[in-house]
C-alpha cells in the first residue's frame, strides 16, 4: 500500500487531543483508582499511596454508594423504558398517513431535546412547586390531592423520571421515525389484502422490522441514563434523604467536593463497568444488530 | 366516518403532546416577564398582568448575567472553530488518505466510544491541573479541541468521495492541503454544518465539565451560573425562568434556523453508525 505523503499532518492534530485528553486519563483513571489520591496528595503528591483494590472494597461496603447505585437503576429501569415507549409512540403518530402538520409537530416535539437542560430543569421545578406548581393545580382539577414532587423521598425520583422522559424522548422519536420510514409500504399493503388488523399490522410488521433499531435506541439510552447528573444537581441537590443521588452524583461529590480523588476514580470505574455489563447484557439477549 | 375520527385521534394526540413539549418553554417566557411574587400564586397565573423587563435588568445589572453570556458565547465559538477543524482535517484523513496504521487506530478510536467521558474526568482535572489549566478558559476549550464522535461522523460522510476526484487533483499538481481546502471541504459542506451545529449545541448545553474545571464565577458559562444562581434564589421565580431563557433561547434559536442539518447528523449518526 502507498500511504499518502503529510498524510499524518491531518490526523496528528486530533490524535494528539484524543490521546492526551481522553485515552491517557482514562488508563490514569484506573492507576488513580488504586490509590489514596486526597486533598493531601493534591497539595504534595509524595503523600501518595498505592492501596490495591481497597478503594473498591470500602465503596462495595459503603451503604451510599449502595444507596446511589440502587438509585440510579431505578432511573434507568423506569426511565428508559418509558422514554422509548413515549419516542415509539410519537413517531408512530408522526408517521401515521393520518397526520396533520407534520414538521410542525415533529419540530414541536423535538424541541425540549435541543433546550439547555440546566435552564429547564430549574422550569420543571417551578412546574413541580407542592404549593402553587402547575403540576398540582392540573392534578388538583381532576381531585388528586397535593403531592410533593421534590419534597417527598418516595415521589423525587418519579418526577426526575417524568422531566427526563420529556427533556429526551424526542431524539429517539427522531431516530425510530427515520427507521419506520424505511420499512416497505408493499409489507403492510400485503398484510391489508390479507385482512390484518393495524394492532397485526404493528405487531407482526413494524415491531420486527424496527427490532435493530429499537436495540441500538435501548443501549444508547441505557447508557446515557446511567449518567444521570445534572437533574438532581438543580433540582434536588440528591435529596430529600438522598432519594436522587446518582452514582455520578455520588462521584462528583467525593472527588470535587472531598477531594477524594482515588475513590472518585473507582466509582467513576465502576459506573463504566456496569454500563458496560448491561450493554454486553443487551446485545446478547436482543435481536442482532443492523448489519453494516 | 370512521378514518374521520381516528384522523382526529391522530391529531389529538400530536396536538396534545406538542403542548406538553412545547408549554413549559413558553410559559418560562411568559413568567420571566412577571413581576417578582407574581408567579408564587394558586392557581399559577399563566400571563403577566403586567409585563416587565424588570427581572432581565436585575439579572444584568446584579447578577452578572451579561458576563457569563460573553463567557459562554466565547467558549462555544472557540471550541465550534477548533474542533472543526481537527474533526474534519481527521475525519478526512480516515477515509481518504493512505497511512501506516489507519485501519488499527480507527478501531481503537470506535471501541473507546462506549466509555464515559466522567470516566476521564478526574485524571484529567489533575492532568490539567498540572499544566496551569484548571480555573481558565483553556482548561474548557483544551480537552473539547478534538472529539471521537466528530471524526467519526465525517469519515462516513467522506468514504463518499470518489477517488478519481482526489487523483485529478493530485496529478494537477495540487499540495494535500490545497485538494484539501477546495476539493474536500466544499463536498464536506453539509456534514460540516451539521457538525457545527451538533458541537454549539453540544458546547453552550454542557454543564458537568464546566462545573468542575471552572471555580471562578467570573469564568462561569450560562449553565453553571444559573445552576449556582437557582440554588440561592429557590423561591424567586420569575427572576429564574429569566435565567432559563437567557440560557436556552439562543439554542433553540440556532436549532430552530438549522434545524435541517441538525435533524439529517442525528439520523446519519444512528443509523448509518
Amino acid at each position: 500500500m502507498r500511504y499518502t505523503r503529510g498524510a499524518w499532518c491531518f490526523v496528528a492534530p486530533a490524535l494528539l487531543v484524543i490521546g492526551v485528553f481522553f485515552f491517557l486519563p482514562v488508563l490514569a483513571a484506573v492507576a488513580i483508582s488504586f490509590t489514596d489520591f486526597d486533598i493531601y496528595a493534591l497539595a504534595d503528591l509524595r503523600n501518595l499511596r498505592f492501596v490495591g483494590l481497597s478503594n473498591y472494597f470500602t465503596l462495595l461496603a459503603s451503604p451510599p454508594f449502595w444507596h446511589a447505585l440502587g438509585n440510579t437503576l431505578y432511573f434507568v429501569a423506569v426511565g428508559v423504558p418509558l422514554s422509548i415507549a413515549v419516542s415509539l409512540g410519537a413517531a408512530l403518530l408522526l408517521h401515521s398517513r393520518l397526520a396533520w402538520f407534520r414538521s410542525f409537530f415533529r419540530t414541536a416535539l423535538f424541541a425540549p431535546v435541543v433546550t439547555t437542560l440546566v435552564a429547564v430543569a430549574v422550569i420543571w421545578r417551578y412546574l413541580f412547586n407542592t404549593h402553587y406548581g402547575l403540576l398540582n393545580y392540573l392534578l388538583g382539577a381532576i381531585g388528586v390531592p397535593r403531592i410533593d414532587w421534590l419534597g417527598d423521598p418516595h415521589w423525587a425520583m418519579p418526577a426526575i423520571i417524568v422531566f427526563a422522559v420529556w427533556k429526551n424522548f424526542g431524539y429517539n422519536m427522531i431516530i425510530l421515525l427515520a427507521g419506520l420510514q424505511s420499512i416497505p409500504e408493499e409489507l403492510y399493503e400485503a398484510a391489508r389484502l390479507d385482512g390484518a388488523s393495524a394492532w397485526r399490522q404493528f405487531r407482526f410488521i413494524t415491531v420486527p422490522m424496527l427490532a435493530p433499531l429499537l436495540m441500538m435506541v435501548g443501549i444508547l439510552t441505557v447508557a446515557g441514563y446511567f449518567q444521570l447528573f445534572a437533574e438532581p444537581y438543580v433540582m434536588t441537590q440528591g435529596g430529600p434523604l438522598q432519594s436522587t443521588v446518582s452514582v455520578l452524583y455520588f462521584m462528583y461529590e467525593e472527588g470535587f467536593k472531598w477531594w477524594n480523588l482515588g475513590s472518585a476514580s473507582a466509582v467513576a470505574f465502576l459506573l463504566f463497568l456496569l454500563i458496560f455489563a448491561v450493554t454486553a447484557l443487551q446485545l446478547r439477549r436482543g435481536p442482532p444488530l443492523l448489519a453494516r | 366516518m370512521k378514518r374521520r375520527s381516528s384522523a382526529l385521534v391522530v391529531n389529538g394526540l400530536l396536538l396534545g403532546g406538542s403542548v406538553a413539549a412545547v408549554f413549559p418553554l413558553l410559559w418560562m417566557v411568559s413568567v420571566s416577564l412577571m413581576a417578582p411574587g407574581e408567579a408564587s400564586a394558586f392557581p399559577p397565573p399563566i400571563l403577566p398582568s403586567r409585563p416587565t423587563a424588570a427581572n432581565y435588568e436585575e439579572l444584568f445589572a446584579h447578577a452578572g448575567m451579561g458576563r457569563y453570556l460573553v463567557n459562554s458565547v466565547f467558549l462555544t465559538a472557540a471550541i465550534t472553530v477548533l474542533s472543526l477543524i481537527l474533526n474534519v482535517a481527521a475525519g478526512y484523513a480516515f477515509a481518504k488518505l493512505k497511512f501506516a496504521g489507519r485501519e488499527r487506530i480507527f478501531k481503537l478510536l470506535l471501541g473507546a466510544l462506549v466509555i464515559p467521558a466522567q470516566v476521564a474526568m478526574v485524571p484529567l482535572f489533575l492532568l490539567l491541573k498540572t499544566m496551569g489549566l484548571v480555573n481558565s478558559y483553556a482548561g474548557v476549550i483544551v480537552p473539547a479541541m478534538a472529539g471521537i464522535f466528530g471524526v467519526f461522523l465525517v469519515r462516513q460522510y467522506a468514504l463518499s468521495i470518489p477517488d478519481e476526484l482526489l487523483e485529478a487533483a493530485r496529478i494537477d499538481g495540487a499540495s494535500e492541503l490545497r485538494i484539501f481546502r477546495s476539493v474536500v471541504a466544499p463536498v464536506l459542506a453539509p456534514i460540516i454544518v451539521t457538525l457545527a451545529v451538533f458541537t454549539l449545541l453540544g458546547t453552550w448545553n454542557d454543564f458537568m465539565w464546566p462545573l468542575i474545571v471552572l471555580s471562578d464565577s467570573d469564568l462561569y458559562t450560562l449553565p453553571v451560573a444559573l445552576a449556582g444562581l437557582s440554588r440561592e434564589h429557590v423561591q424567586d421565580n420569575e427572576l429564574m425562568m429569566a435565567g432559563s431563557v437567557v440560557t436556552t433561547l439562543p439554542v433553540l434559536i440556532v436549532f430552530l434556523t438549522l434545524q435541517r442539518y441538525y435533524m439529517q447528523g442525528l439520523i446519519v449518526g444512528a443509523i448509518k453508525g
